[in-house]
Formats: structure tokens, C-alpha cells, sequence
């Protein structure tokens, strides 16, 4: 009997052994397979974006005529200008509209409306864009009907629309700090006497901080990203870098398309990689801190 | 006992109601109310104005007259190219939620089972390519499928095809394009729930001397199944309304139900159309986002304090 049991652990060790040691190859199969999926149109883009020729698929020398021609297209360099500005003006609003959603979902245990207000949050992130776009255009035209605001559409009438929009991510990157972190703090500094205001200035936000950071930064790009909305809300004067994309590349492959995708890759990555060594370093200091 | 009965002190009595009223006014007036204008607008006519659609109530010589117009609605039903459009959009939204899944999941699980400071950077690698522009990512498989582009050179180099394949403007790009887009909106939900895996039950699993295969399916995918439901749906529900991979990629007969709209309000001009094709897709998409709220609030009930 006990031979018998002995034995199907040996099996047992040997096949999850087994198991692990196939998982091993395959985890190096599926990564690389994986990323390559991921980064090979990047790549393509980002070749592209150095040859000489017109056609964008016979190689016609290396060249970096297209970045000059790019930052000649006066259209496309107004445009980032715009999509900048916008994406800056949405990204601070929504983190403010954001952190309180975030504070008031993990801080708040009943209030009246809260499975509401928390479908509110939610369900921006996933409806499809035509129609979110298209319910915030009649908003807009009907408000104007009513009350004669706003008069034209354009950055105000994007900016409300993409906070509303960036919102709901802010509040899920805070929301999930926030239920992470131990609020005995906060009752402590309340307990010995500090003011509510204070304690939130004092305590939660410095340790919420990296989450709204990452917040704006996602709520930034989202805008800075976004066509459909953005077109149905947009009025003559405010084409954003999306627009102006997305109707050259219906007219067929554009070369300064490339270029400016090299470029936007290239800042991305280096933010990335800027912000991954500041929380490296962050942690590694948490961490010597704690062991003291 | 004392702590978990007690609102936390910072936010209490009028100042809760402050701090709530502002984010919930916000998201009330602006995501709410619109979905209000747009069925209303649903049951207008379209007309040639500004803004072009009739109104629905008139007030003249003391009489309200209301006048709702079903004839949107009904055009829908009974125009095959709309119904045509929903049930094809369905069809890719689904299948690509499907594809993505089944691509998504062995990537996820790498990355949950890699070293702690890999999976990091593993991770990080996954969620890069959405931060740079969704729109030029779409772009850039135009240059790699169309008729001269990068597969059909190799192909013709390696000698494989003789004819460069047709593969842009055809439902095999569309596809494609949606499992490109939002591949890592589905590794992401699906590596929060396998890091989380209890494997000492898979152990156990092992230990009774349950086969691999087996285990898998009753013992480690359940415990992802929260995952797989948050993958899903962030596939899913926006795939159903995709407008620019479609435009981009698709052939002039892929119209689905975003494009569909979009060419409804921005060349026919006919509005109340466009929001009665709004109205039917929102309550086709209650489901799938219902059953995502569901999903999330289970989730993060465990993280309230």
C-alpha cells in the first residue's frame, strides 16, 4: 500500500518535473512568437521610414528625406501642436474628475446610486467609439439649441468629451492604488488631529501619486491617439494629428507616415524606459528603507 | 470590529456628498444624458436643417403635438444591408475575441510563470505598442499585406506563389487588424489572473493522480476564468463597433456596423438613422457589458477597505 503511494509520487514529481521543463521551452516559444507579432509591423514602419523611394516597398536607399519633409508639412506639425494641447488640457482634467471617482469607490462603502456610478465608470472603456462619439455630438447640438453654448464645436467640445472618456481609466489605475494601500495611516493622522484636507494632502496623495502619474500619462496618449471620437466632436479649426493622419492614409501610403511613426515610437519607448528606472530605483530604495 | 464598521473619517456627512457629486455630475451629464438625446433624436426624421432632424414636440395654438417617427427603426429591420451588417459584425467581433483568446492565453501564461523582474519587462514590452498610435499600427499592415507589400515579396522570393495573393481589403485583414489591436487589451486581464494561480491545488491535481491535460482544464482554467470574462469583453464589445480597422483594412464590402454608422452621420447626413443603428448596437452590447461590470466589481469587491 504505502509502495503503491510512494510510487505514484515519483510519477506524480516526475511529470510536474516534466511539465516545467517542457514549460521552459515553451514559455520561450510563445514570448518570442508572441512579440514578434507585436513589434514586426513597428519594425516594417520604422525601415520604411528610411528609403529614399516613394514606394514605400522597393528599397531605394537609405534616406532621411521624409523626416524633412515631415516637419515641412505645415498641416501635420499644426496639428501636433493641437493634439498636444488637447491631450494636456484632458489628461489634468481627468485626473482630477478621476482620483475623487476613485476615492469615492474605495473609500465610500454605501451611497445611494453607487452601482451607477459605478457603470459609469466602467462602461467608457469599453463602448464602441462611433458611439460614444455620436451621443457626445448630440449632446452638443442640442445644448446648443437650448442654451446657445457652444457656440462652434472644437478643443472644448473634444476636451469635455475625452476627459469624460479618460475618466474611467484614470479612476481604475487609482482605484486599484488606493484599495492597495492601508488607510491607518490616514485614520492616524486624523486620530492625532489633522484636518480631513490636510490628511488627504499630507498622507493619501503622496502615496497615490505614481498611480495618477501613470493615470495622466494614460489618459494623455489615449487623447492624443483618438479619431473617431474626436471627429465626430471636432469642428473646422481643430484638427487634431489623427484626423490629418487618418485622411492621408485613406489617400494610400504616405512616406512621412513612416517617419512620424518612427518618431512617436521613439519618444514612447523612451518615456517608457525613463519612467521603468524610476520606479526600479523607487523600489530598490522602499526596499533598502524597510530592511533598515 | 470596530474599524470595519466605521466610514473612514475623511470622508463623511456633507463632505462625502461633495466629493461624490462632482465626478458623479460629471459622468451624469455627460456619458448619461447623451445616450438619452440619442434615442430621442432615434425617433426623429432627418431633414434639411441645421441640425438636421425634425423635432419631436411642437408646441402650436396651445396643443403639444409629439410625433415619434418608428420609421428608423423599421428601415432597420427590414433593410437586409443592416441586418446584414449587425450579424456580420457579431460574427467578426466574435470570432476575433475567440482568436485573440486562443493567442492570448499562452503568451499570458509565459509571462505570469517567468522570473519576477523578466515578467516585468516582459509585461511592459506587451503594453508598449498600445501606447504608440492605434492608428498608425493599423496603418502599418497595409504596407505588409497589400498585393506588393512584405508577405507577398517574400512569398514571391521564396518561390511560393507565382501571383502576389490578395490578401488587403479582405475579411482575412480585418481580422487580423482586430487580433493585432487589441491583443494586449487581452493578455493584460488574463495575466492578472494567472499570476494569481493557487498551485498547490495544481499539485494536488498531480499528487492524485490527475493527467495534465486533465488538470488544466479543471483545475487552472478555472481559476482564470475572471481573466478570460475581462479579455473577452475588452475585445469584444469595442470590436463590435470598430470603424477604423474595417475602413483601413476591409474591402469596400466589409461593412460592418461602425463603418455603417459612420457613413450614415458623416455622408448621407442622415443623423436619426445613425442613432437609431447607435440605439439597436448599445442594447445589443447590454449584455457583454453587464456581464463585464458584473466581472470587475467581483474583482475589485475584494480590495475594499
Amino acid at each position: 500500500m504505502t509502495e503503491n503511494k510512494s510510487k505514484a509520487a515519483r510519477v506524480a514529481r516526475t511529470s510536474v518535473n516534466k511539465a516545467f521543463n517542457n514549460g521552459n521551452k515553451l514559455r520561450v516559444i510563445f514570448i518570442s512568437l508572441g512579440l514578434f507579432f507585436l513589434y514586426a509591423p513597428i519594425l516594417s514602419l520604422i525601415i520604411y521610414s528610411f528609403n529614399a523611394s516613394k514606394m514605400m516597398t522597393v528599397w531605394g536607399g537609405f534616406s532621411i528625406k521624409w523626416y524633412f519633409e515631415l516637419f515641412k508639412d505645415y498641416q501635420m506639425m499644426s496639428a501636433v501642436g493641437t493634439s498636444l494641447w488637447i491631450s494636456f488640457c484632458t489628461a489634468s482634467m481627468s485626473v482630477v474628475i478621476g482620483t475623487l471617482a476613485a476615492i469615492v469607490l474605495a473609500r465610500i462603502n454605501h451611497f445611494k446610486g453607487e452601482s451607477l456610478f459605478a457603470l459609469f465608470i466602467t462602461a467608457p472603456m469599453v463602448l464602441p467609439e462611433v458611439i460614444v462619439g455620436l451621443s457626445m455630438l448630440l449632446l452638443f447640438v442640442t445644448l446648443t439649441d437650448f442654451t446657445g453654448w457652444p457656440q462652434s464645436r472644437g478643443m472644448i467640445t473634444i476636451w469635455i468629451s475625452m476627459v469624460t472618456v479618460t475618466t474611467a481609466y484614470v479612476t481604475v489605475v487609482v482605484r486599484g492604488r488606493l484599495c492597495e494601500l492601508d488607510n491607518s495611516i490616514e485614520e492616524a493622522a486624523l486620530d492625532l488631529g489633522a484636518g480631513p484636507i490636510k490628511t488627504f494632502f499630507a498622507i493619501t496623495l503622496p502615496s497615490i501619486l505614481p498611480a495618477i502619474i501613470s493615470g495622466w500619462l494614460l489618459a494623455f496618449t489615449l487623447t492624443m491617439d483618438d479619431l473617431v471620437i474626436t471627429s465626430f466632436v471636432a469642428g473646422p479649426n481643430s484638427s487634431t494629428l489623427p484626423i490629418v493622419v487618418f485622411s492621408s492614409v485613406r489617400r494610400g501610403l504616405n512616406p512621412e507616415i513612416n517617419a512620424l511613426a518612427t518618431i512617436i515610437v521613439f519618444i514612447v519607448s523612451l518615456c517608457t524606459f525613463a519612467y521603468w528606472l524610476i520606479r526600479t530605483r523607487a523600489e530598490k530604495k522602499r526596499r533598502i528603507g524597510m530592511v533598515k | 470590529m470596530k474599524r470595519l464598521l466605521r466610514t473612514p473619517e475623511l470622508l463623511r456627512g456633507r463632505r462625502k456628498y461633495a466629493v461624490i457629486a462632482f465626478p458623479y455630475l460629471w459622468m451624469t451629464f455627460f456619458f448619461f444624458v447623451p445616450f438619452l438625446i440619442i434615442l430621442k433624436i432615434s425617433c426623429s426624421e432627418a431633414d434639411i436643417a441645421i441640425p438636421p432632424y425634425t423635432s419631436l414636440f411642437e408646441y402650436d395654438e396651445e396643443k403639444l403635438n409629439i410625433s415619434i417617427n418608428f420609421g428608423n427603426y423599421i428601415s432597420l429591420f427590414t433593410d437586409s444591408s443592416y441586418l446584414f451588417a449587425y450579424l456580420k459584425s457579431l460574427k467578426v467581433a466574435f470570432l476575433s475575441t475567440l482568436f485573440c483568446l486562443l493567442v492570448g492565453y499562452p503568451i499570458a501564461w509565459a509571462i505570469a510563470t517567468s522570473k519576477p523582474n523578466v515578467r516585468n519587462v516582459l509585461l511592459m514590452l506587451v503594453i508598449l505598442p498600445s501606447w504608440t498610435s492605434f492608428l498608425i499600427r493599423v496603418y502599418a499592415w497595409i504596407g505588409i499585406l497589400k498585393k506588393e507589400g512584405v508577405i507577398n515579396n517574400i512569398l514571391t522570393w521564396l518561390g511560393v506563389v507565382d501571383e502576389p495573393i490578395q490578401m488587403l481589403q479582405t475579411d482575412f485583414a480585418v481580422y487580423l487588424g482586430i487580433i493585432y489591436a487589441y491583443l494586449p487589451f487581452m493578455i493584460l486581464p488574463l495575466y492578472t489572473a494567472i499570476v494569481r494561480v493557487d498551485y498547490s491545488l495544481i499539485e494536488a491535481g498531480f499528487d492524485l493522480g490527475c493527467r495534465p491535460a486533465k488538470c488544466f482544464l479543471k483545475v487552472f482554467l478555472p481559476q482564470t476564468y475572471s481573466g478570460i470574462i475581462a479579455g473577452s469583453m475588452l475585445v469584444f464589445i469595442p470590436a463590435v463597433g470598430e470603424f477604423v480597422i474595417p475602413e483601413l483594412l476591409g474591402g469596400k464590402d466589409s461593412n460592418l456596423i461602425g463603418r455603417v454608422l459612420w457613413n450614415e452621420f458623416f455622408n448621407n447626413r442622415d443623423w436619426p438613422l445613425a442613432s437609431a443603428v447607435a440605439t439597436v448596437m448599445l442594447v445589443l452590447l447590454m449584455v457583454p457589458i453587464m456581464w463585464f461590470y458584473r466581472n470587475q466589481r467581483k474583482e475589485l469587491a475584494g480590495g475594499k477597505s
